[in-house]
């Protein structure tokens, strides 16, 4: 049999003749049958028997506690309802409570994996109805902080993945790097994870001294990492043949759907906001973007690992151009002001009082911001009305959308392919439920 | 003629006989011994130096301390400090703690990493009723505690609303060594050396494991004033009197409830006339 | 983005095609929106993303704003993008509450737009808003028996009172 393609599971009848129904599931007629063992009398009528099975919330496969109903015949899944709800926190209700500096820690806690993405999104989306610009350094550390979040998320992605595939090992690999990452997000804000550093016209603080030797060991030694994780699987037959030719959803597909994100890319459509749209000044950076072709599992594992490879080459460019100058914006109505100034500036001091007391009013408007993120395109919609609380926030999390393609990448396989799907698929619980 | 003996093994200078003599005692009691011939104390001696001895309480609660099988139960995003505190920088296997079971029948540790969601409510407590006992559970995080930063409708405050909870860590997330320091504080409790922390020095004063009745209200303390937040003017009925506002602090060394405790002893002395505490009205007949 | 003119041309163009379905629009931060009817969000829809001109063929994002206390109450944005132009635009569909204590209603787009079976679903769960011709209206992140409307404002936010030192006897069950 050919490796690559897959046998279609016979289980539709709606192409056998009347005489072939009558024949059993080896090809007997009752006359052959009568006579026979009673054992081999129960292969009489072909016995299609639609079996669901509930798999979660509590599963080890999953990525989170998502509930999936799977309709199966056999082994092959006929249908799949995904249930979900088991974490929701009511975080955008939460937010309407709250001033927008409070918001940030709530909405960064939504996606758990990519937490700089949730505050960029939602920073930025203040931003712009503050009209308000944030200087070039800023922009440049916040984009180094996405990409190594970015790196962070895709390896733990990865290293599920692996660890659900069966091959542990990669796991640990993974979380490996993933711990250097996060010694470099302790030394720029305190937090391994969570780390609230992104605020309302900048970041929260400068880097450290130091900083940036870190980066750039980090950045030295991730290149020959990644290549350590191709060799682990990259060749391995099982690997190959759990992730070849699986899950293959068309682009088309795909975009009715409304997935973005790495899924997207692996099936061929280049459609990456950070090249698009200038929500940050990814352009003054060189670095490319992973496409895929086929559009199965091995190609989103490609994607992923690639996209490591670019991230690094990212980081590496916003180290060594970091822009000298303020990393956070000047306006006092919305930025607190240094704090030396408390001592000698009245106005300062009022400021300081009025922003941490009740915090910035932002005039009414409403606007939706999208950015590129580790799984797709996370836009947060504001509805701003002139007090100092948000109306409404919304986050349009990718992986609430992704999670529609979970059907029709399964149907049609082998539940094992299921667990290899929504591996591969990436999806955060704590985006999808919110 | 001399033979030489050179010994292959050494053994440890405590078991060779120092002389020939002590050789030659040490072959009777050992011929005594295999007669049943020894005596009591000598017995004893000789059991207590070549067998450890202890119940079998301790001995059984040293083992399932050291050998706890955590369930996968990954909710939020300590679970992603869970995972890294499996992973190799922190270790969990040093502590027996690795071998994370899918099966809440084959785990006897559960901890609840994340935020507790109203719709997984009956999940955990079904999960929970599947382990075997004996099993333990700990609260990771901020938000499994007490609702954390959630305090909306979708998050039950704290899952020992609903569970017996062991352990609370704090954090959002906890670090990895947080959790392993919460780990190793269930060990001591199920070897039977809990660390009992504030509860030892407050004689856990205000919390449902203490029988004396909790007495609510302000301590007395020199006031010079009655500020609203004191709790005096606005729950407690009429404003206390100028002598009551001015009382002394009676015992100033102690701080806290142990002062309110030594407060207490003082005023059921009938020489002794202070005031009470003016938030104490309810004991008033 | 279509700037302010070309925002005013579309919906002229789609006045033109469907009469009344645009009620407005509004340009604000660089970004268009088109205010609709919400009887006939389908066919605007339809409409913006089959004219060749125009071809939003990806629904970015279907959410809802509940904007008490001004009239209508709430409105559901469908924001649609253009990729081969990287254009976005949003359109608002109005829709305002019941007066007799029904859920309002509209039509639902996942025929047009697939992505829209869950946002949809999610629109309804928290806002109340019944989509007409959806295969499977029913909650998705609440549970199943959940009563109530979470994200509407006038929707409690939740929670339990935090406990003082002063306020631990007037909470329920906390001291014996």
């Amino acid at each position: 049999m050919n490796p690559t393609t897959r046998p279609i599971p016979e289980y539709a009848d709606t192409n056998r003749t009347q005489e072939q129904l009558g024949r059993d599931a080896i090809g007997r007629t009752e006359a052959q049958v009568i006579g026979t063992s009673p054992i081999e009398r129960t292969a009489l009528e072909r016995e299609e028997e639609l079996f669901t099975i509930n798999m979660g919330p509590h599963h080890p496969a999953t990525h989170g506690v998502l509930r999936l109903l799977v309709s199966l015949e056999g082994e092959v899944v006929h249908d799949l309802k995904p249930v979900m709800g088991y974490v929701h926190t009511g975080i955008e209700k939460s937010c309407e409570d709250k001033s927008y500096w409070k918001v940030i820690p709530f909405i960064e806690r939504m996606d758990y994996l990519s937490y700089f993405f949730n505050m960029e999104a939602f920073c930025g989306a203040t931003e712009q109805l503050l009209e308000l610009e944030i200087p070039p350094r800023a922009a440049w550390l916040r984009i180094l902080h996405l990409e190594l979040n970015r790196i962070h998320s895709h390896l733990v992605g990865l290293g599920t993945t692996a660890l659900d595939l069966g091959a542990i090992s990669m796991f640990w690999y993974c979380f490996r790097e993933r711990d250097k990452v996060l010694d470099l997000f302790e030394m720029s804000s305190g937090q391994r994870m969570h780390t609230r550093y992104f605020q309302v016209g900048g970041v929260a603080e400068d880097i450290p001294v130091g900083f940036a030797e870190r980066v750039l060991a980090f950045c030295a030694d991730m290149p020959e990492r990644i290549d350590q994780y191709v060799d682990l699987i990259d060749q391995n037959e099982i690997f190959l043949q759990r992730t070849k030719n699986v899950g293959v959803v068309s682009r088309e597909r795909l975009l009715e759907l409304g997935v973005t994100g790495p899924l997207l890319r692996a099936a061929g459509e280049p459609w990456d906001l950070r090249k698009v749209s200038g929500y940050l000044p990814y352009s003054d950076f060189d670095f490319n973007v992973p496409i895929g072709t086929v559009g199965d599992n091995y190609d989103r594992y490609r994607v992923r690992l690639t996209e490591m490879r670019e991230s690094v080459r990212i980081i590496e460019q916003a180290i060594e151009g970091l822009p000298d100058g303020p990393w956070i914006a000047d306006d006092r109505k919305v930025v607190l002001p240094p704090r030396h100034e408390l001592g000698t500036s009245m106005e300062a001091l009022i400021h300081h009082f009025k922003l941490v007391t009740e915090g910035f009013r932002v005039p009414p408007g409403e606007v939706y911001y999208p950015i590129e993120g580790p799984r797709g395109e996370y836009g947060v919609f504001l509805v701003a009305d002139g007090s100092a609380k948000p109306v409404r926030v919304h986050m349009r999390d990718p992986s609430f959308v992704n999670l529609q393609a979970l059907r029709e990448m399964c149907v049609g396989g082998y539940v094992a392919d299921l667990i290899a799907n929504l591996a591969m698929l990436d999806p955060i619980l704590g985006g999808i439920d919110r | 003629m001399d033979v030489e003996r050179t010994k292959l093994r050494g053994l440890s200078p405590l078991d060779q006989p120092r002389s020939p003599e002590e050789l030659r005692i040490r072959q009777l009691r050992a011929r005594d011994m295999l007669r049943g011939d020894i005596d009591d104390a000598d017995l004893d001696e000789y059991v207590e130096s070549r067998v450890m001895t202890t119940t079998l309480e301790r001995a059984q609660n040293w083992a399932r301390g050291n050998s706890m099988f955590p369930a996968t139960f990954g909710l939020a995003c300590c679970a992603i400090e869970m995972m890294s505190m499996v992973s190799a920088r922190y270790d969990t296997a040093r502590f027996g703690a690795e071998v994370f079971r899918a099966s809440p029948r084959q785990a006897d540790m559960l901890i609840l990493s994340g935020r507790v969601s109203i719709k997984m409510v009956p999940v955990i407590r079904r999960i929970y009723d599947q382990m075997l006992e004996p099993k333990w559970v700990l609260s990771m995080g901020a938000c499994s505690s007490s609702g954390g930063m959630f305090a909306n409708y979708a998050v039950v405050q704290g899952a020992d609303k609903f569970l017996p909870v062991d352990i609370h860590i704090p954090g959002c997330p906890p670090r990895p060594e947080a959790l392993i320091y919460g780990i190793l504080k269930l060990q001591r409790k199920i070897f039977g050396e809990p660390d009992l922390g504030w509860r030892e020095r407050y004689k856990a004063y205000g919390t449902e494991e203490d029988e004396r009745p909790w007495k609510s209200g302000p301590l007395s303390v020199q006031r010079v004033g009655a500020a609203p937040s004191d709790g005096i003017v606005e729950s407690h009925g009429s404003p206390p009197s100028d002598a009551e506002l001015h009382a002394p602090i009676s015992h100033p060394e102690l701080s806290g409830h142990e002062a309110h405790d030594a407060w207490e002893e003082a005023a059921d002395d009938e020489r002794v006339t202070t005031s009470r505490p003016p938030g104490d009205r309810r004991g008033d007949a | 983005m279509p700037d302010a003119p070309g925002l005013e041309l579309i919906a002229h163009e789609v006045n033109e095609r469907h009469q009344g379905a645009i009620v407005g629009s509004t340009y604000e931060h660089g970004q268009a929106a088109l205010l609709a009817d919400k009887d006939r969000i389908r066919e605007v829809l339809d409409y913006l993303r089959d004219a060749p001109a125009h071809e939003y063929r990806f629904l970015a994002s279907l959410h809802a704003a509940d904007y008490l206390p001004a009239e209508p109450r709430f409105a559901v944005h469908y924001e649609l993008l253009n990729m081969p132009r990287v254009e976005r635009l949003r359109v608002k569909a109005l829709v305002p509450d019941t007066e007799d204590g029904s859920m309002p209603e509209l039509d639902s787009v996942v025929e047009i737009f697939p992505t829209a079976d869950f946002q949809e679903r999610e629109v309804y769960d928290f806002f109340g808003i019944c989509f007409r011709g959806h295969p499977d209206m029913r909650r998705i992140l609440m549970p199943e028996d959940y009563v109530g409307w979470p994200q509407r404002r006038d929707f409690p936010v939740g929670g339990e009172p935090v406990i003082f030192t002063n306020t631990e006897d007037t909470v329920p069950g906390w001291t014996r």
